[in-house]
């Protein structure tokens, strides 16, 4: 199954961070402010609310190429928005579970909770997602498990 | 045609350090749509600013894409230079290569790329962006405040003050709240009742405030300026318009075992009474639970006493509804329950009591008049004992993990007030530590143990127990290093205080946060304090945290300050980036309105055009801008995609995906 | 089977006759007499190609959206499984509950004519069902099957009973069951990530996007499919991007997430026979055991599991430690 690759050039995955605009991605921009680096293929994309990220987005990311996704959105509880990341929580739990079911790795997915305040904690999360989908490779499956004819 | 314009910043350094911006802004102008590209040291400058309008003017940019710090910091800053220069500001996207990028990346080419791939997010993003109008909604020039103690008196005389209705809605039958059952105030020992009392009548005679005694929100609908409350007033038994106050029903009542609440239990009431002397209204109240003419049908004789007729054993619950521009929560607090404090032995010995409890027994109005008498034989106590941190600062689960905050100080006032009236009694503290931070507090603190020879004993009680007679209060002392074991004539507990449990309800009448220890929630711990995240409903007192007086009283003010900014307005404008439904893909089928937290989304039965001259109605969804505060929840839930939201559409995120994946 | 039939037809006069109801959703005779489909009789006359045997296995629930905006009263003969997604689609307020009389009817599980052509040899000629054994008469001679081999797959694990009705219609009482319809899903959940991810693509390679999925699906009924919402960023002309064509089968499945009522309507018709209720299935089964057990369609009032939480919800990544109920 596993395909060994004769290139050495090390891999780099492209990862697309979804962040919640009040608290993960202020949490992102004081990791910035502390210098708490992490690495540059992490990209953050602003929503208002976790609740905003559709499934199809998530998708979208991996038929385009990502590796990685993850949401981050406010501690459950603390939501802007009240009840938002609730709904979050239950349609990724479902979700990633499904793209489990599919065969899709469980590591390429990941939800994680991050206040304003938790800088540090938002590097080393996205440090830790970054090592965790390096070492699963190229994310080839969700791009492959399209209908071809004839296959 | 898309005319976009890219202004990648500098930030001095800050940026440039690490992304090479003369290169970034050199590849943008390559990019497609992309008409005009410029660096600048600092965007947000006046400089940099006046760099935007005229490239704005002069190129006739649709669109602009600011390369810079988080859009947390400046979004509004270049939204309003895009607006000077005739650019709607809806059409600003900011692409964040300071804090995600220039802080955290050490290697230029590394950062570059990035920056380059930020932006160009930016750009694909703004393409999609629409002109956005905020829209304006009315503001009904009334405020509501929940809960008339302190907070909530503080609150309404100064709204009132500035000329606009205000309504106090109090689950008691007076105001007065918890400030009216302490005996004395810290640090300066004036009397509580001396200094809250003339402001209980200021509110029963302003103009502007309406008290309404012994009534509870119900129903909350509507929003920020235009809030519509159900306000049940429950049935006091007495007509509120007739009754005099003159008491004359509490005499003549023969049923005289309600507990007094006011007192704290330690003594009894008739079942027709007036919680106390300056209660606000004066207007008596029958307890059900102790009325005999409402338990036996046999009795009446209040009615028959009563020179005004007030007496109506018949009265319901009545509801009226009002609408509200602004609310204040200031629904205070209690101490906690003791039942999970065994050890201090509060359920057994009646000696044994809470310092709100001391505070009624010292009260001149008290069940004792004043004398400090113990419960159990109305004897002096010579050896009194303080427990501080009752229920505070407890991570064992059982009491609760803040610190009340007030505790100390009062424990220091009832020292030494006991040192002072009764020079005989020695008076012994068990303390964890003693916190004054505040204004004359540690001097305070200070002269109770110098002046007034209070006993500070640093260290926790292990047990408080009955031995032939005697309270013995067992705990260590960590300064000598020893158990020590004192006996006491009585022992007070400094409870830890908790949110009034009926703050839940209200909190979710509102959809105002709440945490895990039930405080409400303030919109920014640091720079919105007084402001609930729910838009015009703002937190006054311990509701949202354990604070004393002054603390309360001051933000009080500043909830009123901030009602009055708000009341002022005729109109409020509201934020343009809200859910908006595609009527011919809706559904109707209502799992938006299941997950929208505010209540924004309606539904209408609308004519829809077939063709062929046919027509159908459909039910479809209608979203309220003025409510709806823009997360989105409503767009995932809805399977057709037919609910979006403006500034954050499907299409506009997906865009940013893939300008970010493509490799 | 036939005097369950002939009651209905009774009652389908009845109701036309006395003007009750302005048509009858049923089944009609199809082109074999084993392809029974879907019909709206506004007649009595019409009502000669009526029928109700061992092939009426289409849900009727998802025509009454149509039906139930007409003018008059539509009556419907609704199976067990079928209430179920009737009451989601009342739920939903894609149906008029007023506008529709349900005449809830037996079904003893139906018969997959394919499974029988498999197990045969020549041209099917009649099918007859006694009790567990099903007689079938060929062009090469005759055969008795096992009838719980030759049932539909949904009916295989099927324990529904009617859960909506103004009336019913049950001349024979189906025995209780002791089944597991997650089974199947269990053996896929123990297999390894590389396992599942080549049954998978095996399956899904098969779909040539004919959409009688969603078409049949009474879930899957939105006025505009998002696959056709040029708004909603997936909407794919036909060379813009595969995204539509790899993916369609996991929004699908999301879409209708809480709301299935498993009703097996989406393998039923699949014309690459992909097993495509293992999909559903699986949220229903993460459904319940994440949230409690739930079964959409049992009423037709309330929240679905997508549109409510509770503080103490699972987290995501603790989904997959076995921290799951």
């Amino acid at each position: 199954m596993q395909e060994v690759s004769t290139e050495k050039k090390e891999f780099v995955p492209n990862i697309v961070a979804f962040c919640c605009n009040w608290c993960s991605y202020a949490g992102a921009d004081l990791a910035g402010s502390s210098r708490l680096s992490y690495p540059a293929n992490v990209k953050i994309i602003r929503v208002p609310c976790s609740c905003r990220v559709n499934p199809t987005f998530v998708l979208k990311a991996f038929q385009q190429g990502a590796d990685g996704v993850i949401l981050c959105g406010c501690h459950p509880g603390d939501c802007h928005y009240v009840t938002g990341n609730y709904y979050t929580r239950r349609r990724m739990a479902l979700l990633f579970s499904f793209l489990n079911y599919m065969g899709i790795e469980k590591e390429r997915t990941r939800v994680e909770w991050v206040s304003a305040a938790e800088g540090a904690r938002f590097s080393a999360v996205m440090n830790d997602f970054v090592k965790t989908v390096t070492a699963l490779g190229e994310n080839k499956r969700l791009t492959d498990l399209r209908v071809k004819e004839g296959e | 045609m898309q005319r976009i314009g890219v202004f990648i910043c500098w930030c001095g350094s800050n940026i440039s350090a690490t992304v090479d911006v003369v290169k970034v802004a050199e590849i943008m102008k390559s990019e497609p749509g992309v008409v005009y590209s410029a660096n600048y040291q600092y965007m947000c400058s006046e400089n940099g600013q006046q760099l935007i309008k005229q490239a704005i003017k002069e190129h006739n940019l649709t669109g602009i894409v600011i390369g810079s710090c988080s859009p947390r910091m400046h979004e509004a800053t270049f939204r309003k230079a895009a607006e000077a220069a005739g650019l709607n500001p809806y059409m600003v996207e900011v692409a964040n290569i300071r804090e995600h990028c220039s802080w955290i990346h050490k290697d230029m080419d590394e950062a570059t790329e990035k920056a380059v791939i930020l932006v160009r997010t930016a750009i694909a993003k703004v393409k999609l962006n629409a002109p956005l109008m905020a829209g304006e909604s009315p503001v009904a020039k009334r405020a509501l405040v929940i809960g008339g103690g302190i907070a909530g008196i503080q609150a309404a005389l100064d709204i009132a003050d500035a000329g606009f209705e205000v309504d106090i809605v109090e689950k008691n039958a007076t105001i007065g709240g918890r400030m009216a059952q302490l005996d004395k105030t810290f640090p300066t020992l004036d009397c509580s009742a001396c200094i809250l009392t003339p402001k209980m009548v200021d509110c029963a005679q302003h103009e502007k405030i309406d008290i309404l005694s012994y009534s509870e929100v119900e129903e909350v609908k509507g929003f920020v300026g235009n809030f519509s409350v159900k306000i049940r007033r429950k049935a006091r038994f007495v007509d509120e318009t007739k009754c005099t106050g003159c008491k004359l029903c509490m005499e003549k009542c023969p049923s005289k075992k309600g507990l007094n609440e006011f007192n704290m239990g330690l003594n009894t009431r008739p079942a027709i009474y007036i919680p106390f002397a300056q209660a606000i209204p004066n207007v008596a109240v029958i307890d059900p639970t102790q009325c005999i003419k409402m338990k036996t049908g046999k009795c009446g004789i209040c009615q028959k006493f009563c020179g005004v007729g007030a007496i109506d054993y018949e009265q319901k619950d009545s509801f009226i509804e009002r609408q509200y521009g602004a609310i204040v929560v200031a629904t205070g607090f209690k101490p906690i329950e003791l039942t999970a404090f065994n050890e201090y032995g509060y359920e057994e010995n009646k000696d044994v009591i809470t310092s709100l409890e001391l505070e009624r027994l010292m009260n001149a109005a008290g069940p004792t008049g004043g004398v400090l008498l113990r419960p159990s034989d109305n004897e002096h106590p010579k050896i009194i004992t303080f427990i501080q941190c009752v229920g505070s600062r407890d991570t064992s689960g059982c009491g609760k993990p803040y610190c009340s905050k007030i505790c100390c100080m009062y424990t220091a006032k009832h020292a030494m007030l006991i040192r002072e009236k009764y020079p005989d009694t020695q008076v012994n503290v068990f303390y964890i530590d003693v916190r004054t931070p505040g204004k004359n507090y540690d001097e305070f603190f200070r002269r109770a143990v110098e002046q007034y020879g209070v006993n500070y004993i640093k260290g926790m009680v292990g047990k408080v127990y009955n031995e032939n007679g005697k309270l013995m209060v067992q705990g260590s002392n960590l300064i000598d290093n020893e158990q020590v074991t004192i006996e006491s004539d009585l022992v007070v507990l400094a409870a830890a205080i908790e949110p009034e449990p009926s703050v839940r309800k209200v909190a979710t009448l509102l959809t105002a946060s709440i945490d895990t220890n039930n405080f409400l929630t303030e919109s920014h711990a640091k720079l919105r304090p007084v402001e609930s995240p729910t838009a015009g409903v703002y937190l006054a007192g311990v509701c949202q945290g354990p604070k004393d007086i002054p603390e309360t009283v001051s933000q009080a003010s500043a909830c009123a300050a901030k009602v009055i900014g708000l009341l002022v307005k005729d109109k409020l404008k509201t934020n343009p980036c809200v859910a908006t439904p595609d009527e011919n893909m809706c559904n109707g089928c209502s799992q938006c309105a299941n997950v929208c937290a505010y209540g924004a989304i309606t539904y209408v039965d609308k004519e829809f055009r077939l063709g062929g001259g046919k027509t159908e109605i459909r039910r479809v969804a209608s979203v309220n801008p003025a409510v709806c505060q823009g997360c989105g929840a409503c767009t995932v839930t809805c399977p057709s995609g037919a609910m979006d939201l403006k500034g954050f559409s499907s299409k506009q995120i997906m865009s940013e995906v893939e300008a970010i994946c493509k490799k | 089977m036939k005097d369950v039939e002939m009651k209905m037809l009774e009652r389908a006069k009845q109701l036309l006759e006395s003007g009750e109801v302005a048509r009858v959703i049923g089944w009609k005779k199809g082109e074999f007499f084993y392809d029974p489909t879907p019909a709206s009789f506004e007649t009595v006359d019409e009502l000669k190609d009526f029928v109700y045997d061992w092939f009426c296995g289409a849900n009727l629930s998802k025509y009454l959206i149509q039906m139930s905006k007409k003018e008059g009263k539509t009556a419907v003969f609704l199976k067990p499984c079928d209430t179920y997604s009737f009451n989601q689609l009342v739920k939903e307020h894609r149906i008029k509950r007023e506008n529709v009389y349900v005449i809830a009817v037996e079904c003893l599980a139906k018969l997959n004519i394919e499974a029988i052509k498999e197990k045969t040899d020549g041209i099917v000629k009649s099918v007859d069902v006694e009790d567990k054994d099903v007689k079938v008469v060929t062009t090469n001679g005759e055969y008795t099957l096992y009838k719980p081999e030759v049932v539909l797959s949904k009916c295989a694990v099927c324990n529904k009973t009617h859960q909506a009705k103004d009336e019913e219609i049950i001349l024979h009482e189906r025995p209780e069951r002791d089944v597991n319809r997650f089974e199947e899903v269990e053996k896929l959940e123990a297999m390894t990530e590389d396992e599942r991810f080549a049954f998978w693509k095996g399956q899904l390679s098969k779909c040539i996007r004919c959409n009688a999925c969603r078409n049949v699906c009474p879930a899957c009924s939105c006025v505009k499919c998002v696959f056709d919402n040029p708004h909603s960023g997936i909407a794919a002309k036909a060379n813009d991007s595969e995204f539509e064509e790899q993916l369609f089968h996991v929004i699908r499945a999301f879409h209708v997430a809480g709301r299935c009522t498993d009703c097996g309507e989406c393998s039923r018709v699949c014309p690459q026979h992909i097993p495509l209720h293992l999909l559903n299935r699986k949220f229903i089964k993460d459904i319940d055991g994440l949230y409690g057990e739930f079964q959409a369609g049992e009423t037709d009032e309330g929240k679905t599991p997508l549109t409510s939480y509770t503080e103490g919800d699972i987290e995501p990544k603790d989904v997959f430690n076995g921290e799951a109920k």
